[in-house]
């Protein structure tokens, strides 16, 4: 087992017992909370008359289900089911003292965007949510893991989890991306590699040069996509980049109350001997821009390179690769680049910062977005809108012919009016790829990073960010 | 059917269910092929608008059970009614986090499943449902698959506790996770209690933590 990993520190702060089915209990110090994975835990704890024992451990936003179009994010919600989950959360929350950023409130957003950007979730910590894509906040050093609605449930009641301890894969990932290469192409580098389910039974913690140099918005990419490789949680250790990112945030402590609170943080990084279950190397100097051409994460390749044969694949992974080719419509041996795209989306809790909506402004500037191309700008948060708009970013992709949205997850999923019709084919910055996952079964997904999103809107097809110039 | 001691189904609300023991699940099998099906395909997003759990049953598999014109085809979950024993391959129940999941498939009559592997968050939701999920390598899933699809009346039984399955007269041996036997055999899988019971050492631990205001 792993010994002195920032998982092993932090685990065992945080352990609580040792409970008789095994498992550990384990304290929660940020429960995020939102619309979609919560009304039936509070009902159930109003039902058995339990209260939630740490309130302002608790934080709400809602995300899933809001539209993003301005005019209609006036109640009620005409959506009477979304309107309906929105009003349990608010009810939900004032009952129980539960801070909520709801839709009247210019921090609202997706959970896995506004924790960070209001200093939520730091070092050290353990946090969860409803919600799989929990793992992004271990871009802080912090055990971070999605959590059922049954487990949602015991955190309100008692602040913990039962929980069993996780093995430690660390991923070393050495050399420098190259111009127009990102952390989201990092990322889908090692689920092709290790595959979707490479990762369970393990949590990953990132490092090596290539991970070094990210910034904390990259970094967050990264770890927020641990679960699409089977990973629950994925780490990278606090370091300066960490620090300075935290540093006058709202719920960060300021002054010798910022300098005791980092002498923790940097108490829980990895030991330099730590013992690790497995490691694995990388190596990004040659990584090229990737893109998915299956109907999961990990069947990805890059761009300019062939889609691969069924047959060439091992055997495993043949049946699967065959059917997700049927439905995406993709040919092996051909290279994604000039496949034609219906949708452009950008946002969600990979790609909905303010980092990713300027490495495609810095692409659509002067450009126009294809004209069969539906293009959606979706920033990950109110906080994130605001910042970009009193930039002119807005300013970019409206003059291109992206539609400027407020807040959520929008179509990623598809909970909200933001949909896929029929068999559109869309290049998106989301996480998953799966049949239907954009609201129509007969959808395509073609996952990429920020900028490619952006090139592929303008070209009206896959392509290389590499080969336009990118405005300054 | 599912052999608690409890007083009360497993497939109500949680609500409770503190002493429901699953041992056994006894029954018939439903096989549902296919490597890493991702919850996305158990249950679309679009039907986790709701507060309650109410008619999860009609969203499994919904888009799968359907062919182009919204007619009922022959996917298994419409052909093999009445049936309790799921049987899955790989990396079954990937994706997102949703108990809407192992909710639906509960509701459609699922006791237990039997697969090559699960998704961690998948498996830790059927924990908390009470809902065994029991591992075995790819030969004996075929071979249960191939079994059910040819007598999808014959019976088909896992023992929890002894962490075997019986079908076509032969007995297996299976995997049951640790804490999930634990749980389920024990019937502590609604933890709310558990975690509760040791209120004392909850605050112990968060007055140690640097970043707990103290109370």
């Amino acid at each position: 087992m792993s010994e002195g990993t920032l998982y092993d520190k932090v685990w065992d702060r945080h352990k609580v017992a040792d409970l008789p089915n095994g498992q550990d209990q384990l304290f929660i110090g940020l429960h995020l909370i939102h619309e979609v994975t919560s009304p039936q835990p509070f009902s159930e704890l109003r039902e058995r008359g339990v209260e939630v024992p740490y309130p302002e451990r608790n934080v709400a936003t809602v995300d899933h289900i809001v539209p993003t179009r301005p005019e209609g994010r006036e109640r009620p919600l005409a959506d009477d089911s979304a309107e309906g989950m929105l009003t349990a959360l608010e009810r939900n929350t004032t009952e129980s003292d539960i801070q909520f950023y709801g839709l009247d409130s210019d921090k609202q957003g997706i959970t896995h965007v506004v924790a960070p950007e209001l200093g939520l979730t730091q070092p050290g910590m353990t946090v969860v949510c409803g919600d799989s894509h929990t793992a992004t906040h271990g871009a802080f050093g912090s055990i971070a893991f999605g959590i059922g609605t049954s487990q949602v449930r015991d955190v309100l009641a008692s602040q913990c989890v039962a929980a069993d301890k996780a093995e430690v894969r660390r991923i070393e990932v050495d050399g420098t991306l190259g111009e127009g290469v990102h952390s989201k192409d990092l990322i889908l580098k090692i689920i092709a590699e290790l595959g979707v389910d490479g990762g369970v039974g393990y949590v990953y913690e990132y490092g090596g040069e290539a991970v070094r140099d990210l910034s904390m918005e990259e970094r967050l990419a990264v770890c927020n996509m641990s679960i699409e490789g089977g990973a629950r949680a994925g780490y990278i250790n606090p370091d300066e980049t960490t620090y300075e990112f935290l540093r006058g945030r709202e719920f960060v402590p300021e002054g010798d109350a910022f300098e005791e609170r980092k002498a923790y943080w940097e108490s829980v990084a990895s030991d330099d001997d730590a013992d690790y279950d497995d490691v694995v190397h990388l190596d990004v100097d040659d990584l090229e821009p990737m893109v998915t051409w299956g109907t999961n994460p990990g069947q990805a390749v890059g761009v300019s390179d062939p889609v691969p044969a069924p047959e060439d694949l091992p055997e495993g992974e043949r049946e699967a690769a065959r059917t997700a080719q049927e439905h995406t419509g993709v040919e092996p041996g051909e290279p994604m680049a000039g496949y034609p795209i219906d949708v452009a989306f950008l946002g969600t809790c990979t790609n909905g910062r303010t980092s990713d909506f300027r490495e495609a402004a810095a692409v659509l500037e002067g450009r126009e977005v294809h004209p069969d191309v539906r293009a959606l700008a979706v920033p990950g948060s109110q906080t994130v809108k605001s910042t970009l708009e009193a930039e002119g970013i807005d300013d970019v992709f409206r003059a291109a012919g992206f539609e400027w949205r407020e807040a959520g997850c929008s179509m990623c999923l598809a909970m909200n009016d933001d949909s896929l019709e029929g068999d559109e084919r869309c290049a998106s910055s989301s996480n998953r790829n799966y049949v239907g996952r954009q609201g129509s079964k007969d959808g395509r997904t073609v996952l990429m990073s920020p900028a490619m999103v952006a090139a592929a809107a303008v070209a009206g097809e896959v392509t290389d960010v590499r080969g336009m110039e990118v405005g300054a | 059917m599912s052999d608690g001691e409890g007083s009360e189904s497993p497939r109500e609300d949680g609500v409770g269910v503190e002493e429901m023991k699953v041992r056994r699940v006894a029954g018939t099998g439903v096989p549902v092929r296919g490597d890493d099906i991702d919850t996305d395909q158990i249950i679309p997003a679009r039907f986790l608008k709701t507060t309650t759990w109410e008619g999860m049953d009609e969203y499994a598999f919904y888009d799968a059970r359907r062919d182009d014109d919204g007619e009922l085809n022959d996917h298994p979950f419409n052909e093999y009614k009445g049936a309790n024993v799921l049987v899955v391959n790989d990396n079954f129940g990937c994706g997102s986090s949703r108990e809407h999941a192992p909710r639906a498939l509960a509701r459609w009559g699922v006791e237990a499943i039997v697969g090559e592997s699960f998704a961690e968050i998948f498996a830790d939701n059927c924990k908390s449902l009470g809902i065994p999920a029991a591992t075995t390598d790819p030969e004996t899933v075929a071979d249960l698959q191939d079994f059910v699809e040819a007598n999808p009346e014959a019976g088909v039984e896992l023992d929890v506790v002894d962490r075997q399955v019986t079908y076509d007269g032969e007995t297996v041996d299976v995997d049951i996770d640790e804490a999930m036997h634990g749980a389920l055999v024990q019937g502590i899988w609604d933890t709310v209690a558990l975690l509760r019971s040791n209120m004392d050492a909850i605050d112990e631990t968060a007055a140690d933590l640097p970043y707990v205001e103290s109370r």
